[in-house]
């Protein structure tokens, strides 16, 4: 399809991390969902199961993240993570008009990638939101709830571990809706097939 | 002289027999000093002498408690040397669970009558030959087991719960005790009616801090405590189905219209 050239923007350690970060999060968002609604239909896990595999999944996941931070700092992939706010609202607001509008006319993508520019800027500042606010809130919230005692009895009459229960329940919620979004706007490369080949080869063409 | 024939005085004060005189359940013969031996001896009353049939303390419902307790293991095997005061203490006993307005402290109270033979090896060898206790060996199928220990009582899972009563007394064999995480872990939890009974026929006179009340609307649902599955916050599932739902409704329009538009 692609006439230029191919670029190798997916690093191994960044597939792999993205492979074991992607099971994980498939894993927890099932047990996560049999744990809040146990007993409402035979589709979910039982609950003893749930929680050693939201345990097990929810580990892995953070040290899986530790790996995807540390690389980012060691690595040239941080840069595509850098926040530039100059300019930011026109930016955003070119990308969602080709979403909603400009890719129905034929229009060409307003932010090829390149090199230098792995993402959209939707998507790099929804990664931003998603990999340094949210994942770091549910692996602190995760936490607490493995071990109850370090969160606080409570906070005005209200229990401590609801609180934080109630946010860890929200926070995954919201990593479930990206999850939909994300890979349905995978789907929009050059084919539609093409974005979801280019995280298992490395290669982006 | 054995200290287990000294009260603790300090205890007794705050018990709930605390205005009584020795004499009100011992024999008049106490009056006298050095006791005689042969008293120790006496037929002691039993707790039923004044709390049963009696419509000063119908609201504790002692008869019915009885007569769950008769369906319970320990009287299965003990017969009638199982008295209520094995566990409650007739000289220091605290109605907790009515008093408290703290869960932990509940929890804690009524357990601690559990452990006191079943962690106690030389109380629970007046009873039995188990020469050795493995209270928490047994428990170790539990998922956190320490936290199951502190938040919620022995009774939960080892009795079936009585609508009309309290605190079950029909205490069962291990065998019978629920295993199954659900009964407690779900919307219909089973704690509904026993651990939170008492709070929740209290909780509708209760005043409730700002937080609760932003956290839990005109509900009934509890914020003081979080049971995984059991603890839902209302509109919260309404506001993640209509979200949910409108994600999977945008993608939906969106591929139509790049297949229609390509």
């Amino acid at each position: 399809m692609g006439t230029g050239e191919k670029l190798y923007l997916y690093p191994l350690w960044l597939r792999l991390w993205h492979g074991v970060n992607a099971l994980c999060i498939i894993a927890l968002i099932i047990t996560g969902i049999s744990l809040h609604y146990t007993g409402r239909s035979v589709f979910f896990l039982d609950f003893k199961s749930s929680v050693t595999v939201h345990n097990f999944a929810g580990l892995i996941l953070s040290i899986s993240y530790f790996i995807f931070v540390t690389g980012n700092l060691l690595t040239n992939n941080g840069k595509y993570y850098r926040v530039k706010v100059q300019g930011l609202d026109k930016r955003l607001k070119k990308q969602i008009q080709y979403y909603v509008s400009g890719m129905f006319k034929g229009e060409e993508t307003p932010f090829p990638v390149s090199e230098k520019r792995k993402f959209n800027p939707l998507q790099k500042y929804a990664y931003i939101f998603v990999m340094y606010v949210f994942f770091p809130l549910l692996i602190i919230t995760g936490i607490g709830l493995l071990f109850p005692e370090v969160i606080m009895e409570q906070v005005f009459s209200v229990s401590g571990i609801l609180l934080t229960a109630v946010l860890h329940g929200i926070l995954g919620f919201f990593i479930f809706v990206f999850l939909l979004v994300h890979v349905y706007v995978a789907s929009m490369g050059k084919s539609p097939g093409e974005n979801y080949k280019s995280i298992i080869t490395g290669w982006h063409s | 002289m054995n200290p287990l024939y000294i009260l603790d005085t300090l205890k007794f004060a705050v018990g709930v027999h605390s205005t009584f005189n020795c004499i009100d359940c011992h024999s008049m013969d106490y009056e006298t000093y050095p006791h005689n031996g042969e008293l120790k001896l006496e037929p002691l009353m039993t707790c039923i002498d004044c709390h049963g049939g009696d419509e000063t303390y119908a609201s504790w419902k002692f008869d019915e408690i009885e007569e769950e307790f008769h369906k319970s293991v320990h009287y299965e095997i003990y017969g009638d040397q199982f008295s209520c005061s094995k566990c409650h203490s007739q000289h220091y006993y605290k109605p907790v669970a009515r008093t408290s307005s703290s869960l932990l402290e509940i929890v804690q109270a009524d357990n601690a009558m559990c452990l006191s033979c079943h962690d106690n090896m030389a109380r629970y060898q007046l009873v039995s030959d188990t020469a050795n206790l493995q209270v928490v060996q047994i428990h170790d199928w539990l998922p956190n087991q320490d936290l199951h220990f502190r938040r919620v009582r022995c009774i939960e899972c080892h009795t079936q719960v009585k609508d009309s009563l309290l605190v079950s007394h029909n205490i069962m064999r291990k065998e019978h005790a629920t295993r199954n995480c659900v009964e407690c872990h779900s919307a219909n939890s089973m704690l509904q009616a026993s651990l939170y009974k008492y709070q929740n026929l209290q909780s509708r006179s209760s005043e409730r801090g700002i937080l609760s009340v932003i956290v839990a609307g005109n509900s009934n649902f509890s914020t003081e405590y979080y049971v995984i599955g059991a603890s839902r916050i209302p509109y919260l599932n309404l506001i993640y189905a209509v979200i949910f739902f409108a994600t999977l409704g945008g993608i939906l329009i969106h591929t139509i219209l790049r297949i229609i538009k390509k």
